[in-house]
């Protein structure tokens, strides 16, 4: 007889440990003279999560002990700082289990390595009439960068729809595949909806006509395991500060035959095997996309932040958030009035919602002064919120420190804001 | 706490945010400019029928939070029939109201005090800071608009 008991995730997550990791929870917001204030509740993790000790000790310690410029020096800390340096890059590679280090890139955002793919890549094979392909849920950060190409190079720009729940119309992306598609660019976890794509079936769908494929793993990375071999994807993107890590540092893996092909996107030191007044040659990659003396105290944190979540697990992470997620959708959708945009199944913890007769930007202040933080506005997807029609929304996002407890006191908040408006 | 949100939430505010004033698109207007806060999606146009020197109509149209668009009633309620420089002044005087302290407050010239005693409600977005933008948005289209231009730059 099976014996074995199996804890449901949210009891094996032992979510109050997880909360003394991070000393910025434990902090109250708008303390006036005289008057206690009222206990953070970090709903805007979305936008950029906060920082465990263990990432905020080993930066620190770096500095302390160890730092140092990386790969050019033969003195003893040069080395020691680039030994942890190129270690967290195989942190990064284990944790998107690319195939190798050398498919990983530090940028200094996932902002950043949009434009190297865009300026590189697009500016190497992508000539006028050609066709990219991206959805219009995509932030601005996969969105402009193209429209500079398209400025510079002639290049179409074409969209997928999504549908009123903000599901990827996949029929609409198979009729826009064609012979002058030379790129796919697209979002795998919609930072507004919290729709995720179906990545593989992306990948494989562009690949049957030859066509590379991109995803903004910016929201995606935070919230599942990501496989970039399984989904066989050509780049993938993500960003420390969403991560838990520092800011300062983004993230692009590449396939290395695609990176190879690739010219620099800036340049400088670091970057170059020899440089001459007649010409220089340049590194292989990663070296060769990285120029100049990167984040290092971050990356270095950015490896911890990883380390942390694997430590905790990515798949209990997952659990637990989506439990916030099921739970504090329920709640908020017991609120008259209320409109939840994005509710495609399989989506991440990311709630974006109107209130009916308040403008978000007013519900924003409110629920502030009740200690809780969430991001109003167009969250950088303006097509997006033309889509549905909406000027802006409020937007709940939870992480792995995030309690239902806190979801309550979203929805205490939102139920004052009505009250506040007589709406 | 919750009073500095009465403070900045006061009723005139809401009533003028629910049922703005002179909110439509004069067909006589002879200038309009638009006012944009890219962060909230904040979207007015303000619509000016300026003639010698007066303007003898003020509108406004778009969506924006109870603030922006409180304060947008209530600036076409003061600035009508008022001079392209009483307006101007009314927009500096109001400005400072919303951003600086009363010693740092500058002298916009001759400015029209009973107006200027019914902006005071708005004046409690100082402790907001990030709202300072909703409540100066129209203000700063109407006085872009008197100027000739397009839209209103944002700060
Ligand atoms: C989906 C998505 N893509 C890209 C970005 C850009 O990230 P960063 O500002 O760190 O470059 C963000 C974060 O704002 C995001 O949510």
């Amino acid at each position: 007889m099976d014996t074995q008991i199996t804890l449901p995730a949210s009891a094996a997550f032992d979510v109050e440990r997880v909360r003394a990791d991070f000393p910025i929870l434990s902090r109250s917001v708008h303390e006036r003279k005289g008057k206690p204030g009222k206990p953070l509740v970090y709903l805007d993790s979305a936008a950029s999560a906060q920082k465990p000790r263990q990432v905020i000790d080993a930066m620190t310690r770096f500095l302390e002990e160890d730092y140092s410029n990386i790969h050019r020096g033969v003195h003893f800390l040069s080395q020691t700082a680039t030994d942890q340096f190129e270690e967290a890059r195989r942190k990064v590679a284990r944790f998107l289990n690319a195939p190798s280090e050398r498919n990983i890139v530090f940028t200094r955002s996932a902002t950043e390595a949009f434009n190297l793919v865009a300026h590189s890549y697009g500016r190497t094979f992508l000539s006028e009439g050609d066709e990219i392909i991206l959805s219009v849920m995509e932030h601005h950060a996969n969105i402009v960068p193209w429209q500079l190409l398209q400025m510079d190079k002639g290049i179409r720009i074409r969209v997928v729809p999504v549908d009123e729940h903000g599901v990827l119309d996949l029929n609409a992306f198979e009729d826009l595949l064609s012979d002058r598609t030379k790129l796919v660019a697209m979002t795998h976890c919609s930072n507004v909806l919290g729709t995720v794509t179906p990545a593989k079936i992306i990948a494989r769908m562009a690949h049957e006509r030859g066509v590379p494929v991109l995803f903004d793993g910016s929201q995606a990375a935070v919230h599942g395991v990501v496989d970039v071999q399984d989904i066989d994807a050509d780049f993938y993107i993500m960003t420390g500060h969403k991560l838990y890590g520092p800011t300062g540092t983004g993230v692009l893996y590449g396939k290395y035959d695609l990176l190879k092909k690739m010219p620099p996107f800036q340049g400088g030191g670091d970057m170059i095997e020899s440089v001459s007044f007649e010409g220089t040659t340049f590194k292989a990659p990663p070296a060769r996309f990285e120029a100049g003396t990167p984040a290092i105290t971050e990356v270095i944190g950015l490896g911890v932040a990883l380390d942390y979540m694997e430590k905790l697990g990515r798949e209990a992470i997952a659990a637990h958030e989506h439990d916030l997620l099921q739970y504090a959708t329920q709640q908020l959708s017991q609120i008259d009035g209320l409109r939840v945009y994005g509710t495609a199944p399989g989506k991440g913890p990311i709630i974006s919602f109107t209130l009916e007769g308040v403008h978000p930007h007013d519900l924003g202040t409110i629920v502030d002064q009740y200690g809780v933080a969430v991001r109003v506005g167009r969250h950088c997807a303006e097509p997006l919120m033309d889509r549905f029609g909406v000027g802006a929304t409020a937007r709940a996002s939870f992480a792995l420190y995030n309690t239902r407890a806190e979801a309550d006191a979203l929805v205490e908040s939102v139920i004052a804001v009505k009250e506040f408006f007589g709406a | 706490m919750m009073d500095e949100l009465r403070e900045l939430y006061q009723e005139v505010i809401l009533d003028h945010g629910k049922n703005p004033r002179n909110f439509r698109h004069p067909d006589d207007a002879n200038r309009e400019a638009k006012g944009e806060n890219p962060m909230c999606g904040d979207r007015f146009m303000v619509y000016l029928k300026l003639k010698d020197g007066v303007v003898e109509d003020v509108a406004f149209q778009g969506r924006g939070c109870a603030i922006s668009t409180a304060s947008a009633s209530m600036m076409t309620e003061v600035v009508k029939g008022k001079t392209e420089a009483e307006a101007k002044a009314l927009f500096e005087t109001f400005h400072d109201l919303c951003t600086k302290d009363d010693h740092e407050h500058g002298d916009h010239g001759p400015v029209d005090e009973d107006a200027m005693e019914r902006l005071m409600v708005l004046s409690g977005v100082r402790q907001f800071p990030v709202r300072v933008k909703c409540a100066t948005l129209a203000w700063h289209a109407m006085n872009a608009a008197i100027e000739g231009e397009d839209k209103a730059s944002s700060e």
